[in-house]
């Protein structure tokens, strides 16, 4: 989940900002985004049954 | 100096012929265009995402119009270009479906597919000064 991240969070920061700074930031916070809602998720999917 | 209706003409005919190129190899429509950094990126990361699909035991998945998500996947997959042309000529994303990391890798390939068909529309945006 974490390499998948990166790879989105890296061409999308790449494809919509052209500023190499901007890029950066946006990619982290793209990346920290995914991760962050992953984590959410599955706590939030924990109390469920398989 | 205004342009000719020819000069738009031949200017929109390259600028198919870039969306073509950078859909055969990601970032190459950049590269070409002199937006070497992001067409470096793409190449880089686009490619290592669908060598993660192969490395994952995922599938390339065939054109089977009698099952439309299959067929959907297909035709995601084949946004990725040349490589996924390579790979399917050479036999390889047969997929392995017992394979833990099976689905890992379709997502990888799918969505490299889809972005590489986002990277081909700001190519062409591009060329065509919309940006």
């Amino acid at each position: 989940m974490v390499i998948f991240s990166l790879f989105v969070s890296v061409v999308f920061a790449v494809l919509t900002r052209d500023d190499p700074k901007e890029q950066l930031k946006f990619g982290a916070r793209l990346f920290g985004g995914f991760i962050g809602a992953g984590i959410l998720m599955g706590w939030l999917l924990y109390p469920l049954p398989l | 100096m205004r342009a000719t209706t020819a000069d738009r003409a031949q200017s929109a005919a390259t600028a198919y012929v870039i969306c073509a190129a950078a859909w055969l190899i990601p970032g190459l429509g950049h590269f070409w265009l002199g937006r070497r950094q992001k067409g470096v990126t793409f190449l880089i990361a686009l490619t290592l995402m669908f060598g993660f699909d192969l490395w994952l035991q995922g599938a390339l998945f065939p054109f089977q119009l009698s099952e439309p998500l299959v067929a959907l996947g297909a035709l995601a997959d084949l946004g990725m270009g040349l490589p996924y042309l390579l790979a399917r000529a050479t036999g390889a994303g047969a997929g392995n479906v017992v394979a833990i990391t099976y689905e890992y890798g379709n997502t990888f390939v799918i969505v490299a597919g889809l972005l590489n068909m986002l990277v081909v529309l700001d190519a062409f945006d591009i060329a065509k000064g919309r940006k």
